[in-house]
């Protein structure tokens, strides 16, 4: 073996390692995420964590003196979460799937094409702006903050989602799915209903799930539009908590930072709980 | 259900989608109008005042349009380094095994982590490691938002990159070993240039993630409005400036806020078309 | 008859690709120096595996094992390391695939790129003059070097692939069903470049086709499920096969 061989094999070498080197030091980032919020958050998950809405800061601060846990949790901002996330998932679901039937069917028309790349923009959207939006277009209107605000959004965020999962999923139906429906004398509309969406189901449920962990997360748009409420409620036109608005607040509120670890280690662990299932329930309707 | 009732059902759900794009390019271009108009178009985009002690209101964009390009431009460079051995690693030397499998469902999680918990740890982790490095005295700023923000897109530039890296022929790969190549060479002189236009435009959409990335930037930037000096200095992104001070925002301040978000809304979305206008293209080819 | 030392000799050569299954057994055959030399079999038969044995082909894949000896100029390339390998052992493979984002000319001198190999302006001309001539396309893209390869018809492409291995001066040039991609006039044109091409380079090519197998080559070998039946002269092993399963090939009972 001469020396450009030697040389080369040992570039080669060099390369493969440097790849795996670096691939794997992107696992450090989730590990040490992982491991802070659970190792942080851990020991304040108790039944009244779940229970309990959050303290005020003065109730905080005095426990913090009295040397004593920080009574409360974060019942408010689950209830909220689940009830604007309901309230977007029913709109959101129905509209997102008969808008990715219509881009599936008419794939070649214009008006489908406009439609396509208007649902890459608002997926593209910062949510941020998104927040902004719902702000101009709900909460000035009903002069004042409120849980439907915040499911607006939330429902913004979700929509283009579930268009693509539901177009993408009805896309790699095979052809022969729909024109034996229809050769069988069903309408468009049977067959769409009662053998494509239903054939399409499993992506269609692993896209809604994705879309809900990608949504539940979310605390800029709701700054603006649910804006936080420090008791439980299920008023849809007041102010209204979510777990990540509490951890914000609990951020911002040096009184309560003790309790940024437990309702970060809830969201963390139900966002990547539903990650997993989605990909799980992907890989398993696959087959 | 008629043919003709689910047809026109079909069509309203698909209209829905043209009016909200409408629904917020109205909203924010007639919100952000009173900025616009009260400063001049321009002015506001290259003025970098933000002052609002009453009477002598001034609102520029300049500081916060720096801010998110710098963040933006950072978490580009800092993402590269691990995106691409992760697409190679997933789309080249361990293509559909089980390792390549694990590592694409550690970036899957990665890309499911919430912004808000990203800052968190930014803030209690990172932030005090910059502060003992002696790197910045107050550990927030440009800087490490721009690292935080660079974990958090390495997913999209790696799976979208990774995917265009598996198209490559596998007839054109061993074309090149039969020359006598070895694996590096054949990725830096076959697999990158056939990939190239492809890896490029996943490197554009995360762009586009970063661009607008609003709590982890708010969490870490520093939140100061002056144009960053330098890297480790703060400062505050379009998306940030937003975060911190809509809520506390009425009249001018609010109307800028918005013009603000247009204009973010604005460079995203050209971002984003680009970026998907190269995809399909670079899939064609 | 004074006995030619061969070029590529195959002892006892085996692939594997699990452990329970062989695709290629025992192969033993030599081959002499510019010769064309068929490989011929039905389809599954171990011929395109024994082919890809000789350039090391199988050392990308983990899970493929070649057992016993391949020698080139006496020296087991098993042994040896596969880039060097490759570049005494060119191939030309069933489906032309010029790189993409080369030019013509860039395409001939692949190897010395991928190899990291400097040339001069005026070695890389007369490279790409010469490879181009022997396979005679020169007079075709002369004009139009910076061009992208793949602009050009299947056939063309197919010479400028075996150019491309030309450039690199192989002792030995491995051919894979080269012109199965191909119309029959394409076809022809590569068959005639085979037999100039010998006296430059040994070639080992794998065929479906019968007739051309008959046209070109001086020895065939014929492969049934990963043995080899018969070598010998292409005349011979045509007109008078001394194996029954050559002669159900042959005589088109079988594949």
């Amino acid at each position: 073996m001469n020396v450009t061989t030697k040389h080369r094999l040992a570039k080669d070498k060099l390369m493969l390692w440097g790849v795996c080197l670096f691939a794997a030091l992107t696992a450090v980032p989730l590990i040490a995420i992982l491991g802070e919020v659970l190792l942080r958050g851990y020991d304040q998950l108790s039944w009244s964590f779940f229970t309990q809405p959050t303290p005020t800061a003065y109730k905080a601060m005095k426990a913090i003196e009295a040397g004593e846990p920080i009574p409360g949790g974060i019942a408010n901002g689950i209830i909220g979460t689940m009830l604007m996330l309901g309230m977007a998932v029913v709109v959101a679901v129905p509209l997102g799937i008969l808008c990715g039937a219509y881009l599936s069917e008419h794939s070649k028309d214009r008006f489908a094409q406009v439609v396509s790349y208007l649902t890459d923009l608002l997926q593209g959207t910062p949510s941020v702006i998104i927040g902004i939006i719902t702000y101009i277009w709900v909460v000035v209107p009903m002069k004042g903050y409120s849980a439907i605000a915040g499911s607006v959004a939330l429902c913004i965020m979700m929509l283009p989602l579930i268009i693509r999962s539901t177009e993408e999923t009805l896309k790699i139906l095979p052809a022969s799915l729909k024109e034996a429906g229809l050769a069988l004398g069903g309408n468009k509309a049977r067959v769409m209903m009662k053998v494509q969406l239903p054939a399409a189901f499993g992506g269609i449920f692993t896209g809604v799930l994705l879309a809900i962990s990608r949504v539940i997360g979310e605390t800029a748009p709701l700054m603006f539009t649910a804006l936080g409420c420090s008791f439980i409620r299920f008023a849809v036109d007041k102010p209204i908590s979510a777990v990540p608005l509490l951890i914000w607040e609990f951020f911002n509120d040096p009184n309560l930072q003790e309790l940024i670890w437990g309702a970060s280690l809830f969201l963390l662990l139900f966002v990547l709980m539903l990650n997993l299932t989605a990909k799980y329930l992907a890989k398993k309707w696959n087959q | 259900m008629s043919d003709k009732l689910y047809r026109i059902l079909l069509f309203l759900a698909a209209l829905a989608v043209p009016v909200v794009c409408g629904g917020i390019i109205y909203a924010l271009v007639s919100d952000a109008y009173e900025a616009f108009e009260h400063f001049g178009f321009l002015n506001f985009l290259t003025s970098s005042e933000w002052s609002y002690t009453e009477g002598a209101e001034q609102y520029g964009a300049l500081p916060f349009i720096t801010g998110t390009l710098m963040t933006t431009a950072l978490a580009l460079l800092f993402c590269i380094p691990f995106s691409l051995p992760v697409a190679l690693f997933v789309g080249e030397y361990f293509k559909g095994t089980k390792v390549a499998s694990v590592l694409s469902t550690v970036t899957d999680l990665l890309a499911g982590i919430p912004s808000i918990i990203y800052g968190l740890w930014g803030f209690y982790t990172l932030r005090p490691i910059i502060m003992a490095l002696n790197i910045s005295p107050q550990g927030s700023g440009i800087l490490t938002a721009s690292l935080v923000l660079a974990i958090m897109i390495i997913p999209y530039a790696a799976s979208l990159s990774a995917e265009f890296i598996k198209m490559v022929p596998n007839d054109l790969k061993e074309g090149a070993y039969s020359l006598g190549a070895t694996r590096a060479e054949v990725i830096r002189k076959v697999v990158f240039p056939v990939a190239g236009s492809g890896i490029f435009s996943s490197y554009i959409l995360a762009i586009g993630r970063a661009l607008g990335e609003t709590m982890t930037v708010t969490m870490l930037i520093g939140n100061t409005n002056n144009i960053p000096s330098s890297i480790t200095s703060t400062g505050n992104s379009m998306a940030s400036i937003i975060a911190n001070q809509f809520g506390e925002a009425d009249d001018l301040r609010l109307s800028s806020l918005i013009a603000i978000g247009l204009i973010l809304f604005l460079i995203t979305a050209i971002i984003n078309m680009i970026g998907k206008v190269m995809i399909k293209r670079a899939r064609i080819a | 008859m004074e006995s030619v030392t061969p070029i590529l000799e195959f002892k006892n050569t085996c692939v594997s690709y699990t452990k329970q299954t062989m695709a290629v057994k025992y192969v033993s055959a030599a081959i002499e120096k510019n010769t064309i030399t068929a490989i011929m079999g039905p389809s599954g038969c171990g011929k395109s595996t024994l082919l890809r044995a000789v350039n090391l082909m199988h050392n990308l894949y983990p899970n493929i094992r070649v057992d016993g000896e391949i020698l080139l100029n006496g020296e087991n390339i098993l042994s040896m390391e596969p880039i060097d390998v490759r570049r005494r052992v060119g191939m030309v493979f069933q489906r032309p695939a010029p790189f993409p984002t080369m030019s013509i000319y860039d395409n001939v001198l692949a190897g010395f790129a991928l190899n990291g190999i400097k040339l001069s302006k005026a070695e890389k001309d007369a490279t790409v003059e010469r490879c181009l001539r022997s396979v005679a396309l020169w007079n075709e893209v002369k004009d139009v070097l910076n061009k992208k390869g793949t602009f050009l018809s299947g056939g063309q492409q197919q010479r400028l692939c075996i150019a491309r291995a030309l450039a690199m001066k192989p002792d030995v040039l491995l051919m894979d069903e080269p012109t199965s991609a191909l119309d029959p006039i394409a076809t022809k044109h590569i068959e005639e470049l085979l037999l100039e091409l010998q006296k430059e380079v040994t070639i080992l090519i794998v065929t479906h086709n019968m007739g051309q197998a008959r046209r070109i080559s001086s020895k065939s070998m014929f492969m049934y499920l990963g043995e080899l039946v018969e070598y010998g002269d292409t005349e011979t092993l045509f007109s008078n096969p001394t194996d029954e399963r050559t002669r159900a090939y042959l005589t088109g009972k079988m594949g």
